[in-house]
């Protein structure tokens, strides 16, 4: 039975970053994650990292952006800590070995990105994200002695010691089928959003929700769940992402007059306003039928006005993407966009350093909310969230681990999760395919809790989700076997996938108000005096109870909101 | 209910069905715990052209089979989790399209496998760990920094980072390595990827040992030395990573720039193929061994070290001249080509030769052919 100080399930940034930061403190680690860790949806991440490096900057201009950004619901005091500490974090990775881009001098090149009142965002081409991981990968490989590596490793469920603290998890062995109890001192959850509830997404098949649906289920609040970011430029058929660095260098957005119509929207920061601000734009112009393409559902990005020599070596991967996926030259013509189901803000509530109201456990990156992104998160913004909080919760809990004994788990706990998978590969075939509840899932999210949200809407999907989640448990399975069976993880991913669902359309529902990425066609005004504060959910029995908790206001107080 | 199912704001779902088209795919099917030696097995999927081989073995995994084995995640070719084999050819089953995979079946069946040189565990799921990863560890795949370590950003050149991006760019998929002919004949071979991954920081200026990555790469028998040449990991990579280039860089900055003669012979072998190339306008083959082992003259086959080595490669001279492969004409006197197109050839070594420095083709600089044929733009611009 493996035990560790720092057990780390996930191995996208947040996770890989806390193990680093853990094991540097001087804590035995294990790091844990159901694919090899550089196949996280971290890789997919483009456009790059913000930090108020430029000696003319300043970390409190990027504080501001961010809290502007998100919709002043955002915590200030988690957001001053991101924004503070964010020069270091680059310059910890540029020293670790990311080929982040350069100037003409040689210092590090800045691209604009959407929301920011100034050129902060570091980057690698349009593969930062990729090139990150794979840096952070390396130092693992380099740090094998202090990090334990358990790739390919499937988390059943989290296990809670009598008075309730995280003492470690259960998981299996996807190569082998075999389970495990692997205790710890502190558990970190890093794996990540949830955005398979949603179809089309640009989230990986693998975003599932795991760890949100984890931490809930074992008592831990859940938080912003209702603020769930449609990204401006994804393609309509698939849900793949367009960087928002294209409108960084420069790119436009057309509709079908050949307008640049965001001057409407945001005639200041124009295709560079917040993702919320841009998507409704482009949806509103859809709906009033200046939309593009075949159905005129999608909108012109534009990205010939960027020099060609630029796009090769800054775009490279929308290049590909265009030719390969969308069978357009995007250096020679636009290319139809969409707002696609992208990030979800929320997910499971921590402090500034990681720690869950459950002693023990800790959450960093997409699964967490701390809240640094309140109800709309900037552009670049996640990747640096997912390092600051992943290596300040691995150093958090390293010292955390000083004072608290190796917990003890006894061997009959296993036998749960155990009989959890029989019972799924034992199930008759009398039930609903897995694919045809999660495809049913992902259309009814994508309909109505989308960029325009309403009550009936809300409550339609609140019911489609309760059904499903009745018809999830006979869901039945074709493999029996226990090399690589994905069939029965897709079956239990499906349980997390709709225990997320059901709290974010209960959290939906209850915002009767539009902030951020939570736009109400039946309550379109931000209400300051009723709604500045976060909605909390905890589960109780088969549906979240619905709590809240204030927002945390240091320095800037809510305005209104123009870009 | 339709009502509520349907506000204002949401696209009908879109209507292809038209373009529907249906495809069978024979996937190569092992499973480990049954005893059993692999078997083929055939799935029709009804899915637009250009649709990938990805999404088809995901809708028979929905519809018909959910046992089928296969690694994927962002099915955008980021990931490179979904490396497989399609009608034989390595590469990303989520970037390799459905029509053009038809173009290539024999007989109307795309062919999925997993991939080559790697242990199968499960139908298209290979041990990477085993192979790939093995060899990636060892080209010590980490930034070793030269100090002190500047208190900001190491100042560098903006294009060293913009020319190691090509090999950044890599997502490991291990599509190279699974066709790789060199490990195929010679399993130690480090390989396409973990070789790419080397340049990675040969070619990074902040990277404080570069003769020793080079040293060390051109004195491994399974080192740099080792690659064939045969193109099949360029052709593999759907990242335009270029592999083989890669390793040729090495080799370039290896023989070239720290002139790294290796116990192997392959910088002297590379060195006397160009010259024998440049003086007779094609590779003198009967040359090729003693000229690389004796220095580069006409007397080399007389040195001790020359005679050792064609001593050792009797055999394979002596079958070479039963299978007529050579001629002993051919092999005292090289071949004959026109003297027109000698001095073309030599030439060209001037040209290059006569450069202040090497220019190195990279993707992320220069684009590929396809891209600057149509370089419309720019020429506007």
């Amino acid at each position: 039975m493996p035990a560790h100080d720092v057990l780390i399930i996930g191995a996208g940034l947040a996770g890989q970053r806390a193990a680093l930061a853990a094991a540097d403190a001087g804590a035995s680690v294990a790091i844990l994650s159901k694919v090899h860790p550089v196949r996280s949806h971290s890789v997919a991440a483009a456009g790059g990292i913000n930090a108020a490096i430029n000696p003319a900057d300043d970390w409190r201009s990027h504080a501001y952006d961010t809290v502007k950004g998100s919709d002043f619901i955002g915590d200030q005091d988690a957001i001053e800590v991101m924004c503070r500490e964010a020069p270091a974090e680059i310059l910890h990775l540029e020293h670790i070995g990311v080929t982040f881009h350069r100037n003409e001098t040689g210092h590090l090149d800045l691209r604009a990105f959407g929301g920011a009142s100034m050129k902060r965002t570091a980057y690698v081409a349009d593969i930062t994200g990729q090139a990150i991981l794979h840096v952070l990968y390396e130092q693992l490989m380099k740090h094998h002695a202090t990090v334990d590596r358990y790739e390919e490793w499937f988390t059943t469920s989290l296990v809670q010691d009598e008075a309730g603290n995280c003492v470690g998890c259960i998981a299996r062995d996807i190569r082998t089928g075999e389970m495990e109890i692997f205790r710890a001192k502190n558990v970190i959850l890093a794996s990540g959003g949830a955005g398979q509830c949603f179809k089309p997404t640009t989230n990986g098949l693998i975003c599932t929700g795991d760890g949100i649906a984890q931490a809930y289920r074992i008592g831990a609040p859940l938080m912003d769940m209702e603020m769930i970011q449609y990204h401006p430029t994804t393609l309509a058929e698939n849900g793949f992402l367009i960087t928002e660095g294209a409108r960084g260098e420069g790119a436009h957005l057309l509709n079908s007059e050949g307008e640049r119509f965001m001057e409407k929207y945001a005639p200041n920061k124009m295709e560079l306003a917040s993702r919320d601000v841009v998507s409704r734009a482009e949806q509103t112009e859809i709906n009033e039928g200046r939309g593009v393409g075949p159905d005129k559902q999608g909108i012109y990005l534009d990205i010939t006005v960027v020099p060609k020599k630029r796009v090769l070596e800054a775009l490279r991967e929308i290049v590909n993407i265009g030719k390969d996926f969308a069978g357009v030259d995007i250096t020679a013509e636009p290319i139809i966009i969409q707002p696609g189901q992208h990030y979800i803000m929320g997910g499971v509530k921590t402090d500034v350093d990681g720690r869950t109201p459950i002693e023990g456990l800790y959450a960093a990156g997409e699964v967490a909310c701390v809240s640094v992104h309140g109800g709309n998160r900037l552009g670049a913004n996640s990747l640096l969230d997912t390092l600051i909080f992943g290596r300040r919760s691995g150093e958090h809990a390293a010292e955390r681990s000083k004072g608290v004994p190796m917990p003890e788990i006894p061997q009959s706990r296993l036998q749960q999760d155990v009989d959890m998978i029989d019972a799924i590969i034992a199930r008759p075939k009398t039930g609903r395919r897995i694919s045809e509840i999660k495809e049913e899932l992902g259309t009814e999210l994508n309909r109505n809790v989308a960029v325009f949200r309403e009550e009936q809407g809300l409550e339609h999907a609140m019911e489609i989700v309760k059904r499903l989640k009745e018809e999830a448990k006979t869901a039945y399975i074709d493999d029996r076997g226990t090399v690589f069976n994905q069939d029965v993880l897709g079956a239990i991913e499906l349980g997390y996938m709709l225990d997320c669902a059901d709290c974010i359309v209960t959290g939906a529902i209850e915002r009767k108000e539009s902030r951020g990425a939570q736009f109400r066609t039946d309550y379109p005004e931000r209400n300051d005096e009723e709604w500045l504060k976060h909605i909390d959910l905890v589960m109780n029995g088969d549906g979240p109870k619905v709590e809240y908790s204030p927002v945390t206001i240091t320095q800037w107080q809510p305005e209104e909101r123009k870009y | 209910m339709a009502g509520i199912a349907d506000p204002p704001d949401v696209a009908p779902v879109e209507d292809h069905s038209s373009e529907l088209q249906e495809f069978t795919l024979r996937i190569r099917r092992f499973n480990p715990e049954t005893g059993e030696a692999p078997y083929w097995e055939e799935h029709t999927v009804e899915l637009a052209p250009h649709r990938s081989v990805l999404e088809g073995l995901l809708q028979a995994k929905a519809r018909f089979d959910g046992s089928i084995g296969v690694r994927c995640s962002c099915r955008a070719a980021i990931c490179g989790s979904c490396g497989v084999r399609v009608n034989g050819q390595p590469g990303l089953a989520c970037h390799t399209h459905l029509d053009k995979a038809l173009s290539t079946a024999k007989d109307g069946v795309i062919v999925v496998e997993p991939m080559g040189n790697m242990p199968v565990i499960k139908d298209l799921i290979v041990d990477m760990d085993a192979v790939h990863w093995k060899k990636i560890q060892r080209v010590t795949p980490w930034l070793i920094n030269k100090t002190p370590i500047p208190e900001r950003e190491y100042v560098v050149p903006r294009e060293s980072m913009v020319d190691v991006t090509q090999t950044m760019a890599c997502i490991q998929c291990g599509a190279c390595v699974s066709d790789c002919l060199s490990m195929e004949v010679h399993p130690e071979f480090i390989g396409p990827a973990a070789l790419a991954k080397a340049y990675r920081f040969v070619g990074d200026p902040r990277d404080a040992e570069q003769f020793e990555r080079l040293n060390d790469l051109s004195e491994d028998p399974a080192g740099i030395y080792d690659c064939t040449h045969c193109f099949k990991c360029i052709e593999a990579c759907p990242k335009g990573v270029a592999p083989m280039s890669q390793i040729m860089r090495l080799r370039r900055r290896a023989g070239s720039d720290h002139d790294i003669v290796d116990r192997n012979n392959g910088q002297r072998h590379e060195e006397t193929m160009t010259k024998l190339i440049r003086d007779f306008g094609l590779l003198h083959e009967a040359e090729m061994l003693p000229r690389s082992y004796g220095g580069y003259s006409w007397f080399a086959k007389f040195s001790p070290a020359a005679g050792l080595e064609l001593l050792d490669s009797l055999p394979v001279i002596t079958r070479a001249l039963l299978r007529r492969k050579v001629t002993p004409m051919k092999a005292i006197f090289g071949h004959k080509i026109p003297k027109g197109d000698l001095q073309s050839i030599q030439r060209i070594f001037e040209e290059i030769e006569s450069k202040e420095e090497r220019v190195e083709f990279n993707l992320y600089i220069s684009g590929t052919d396809e891209d600057n044929a149509e370089n419309v733009k720019e020429d506007d611009a």
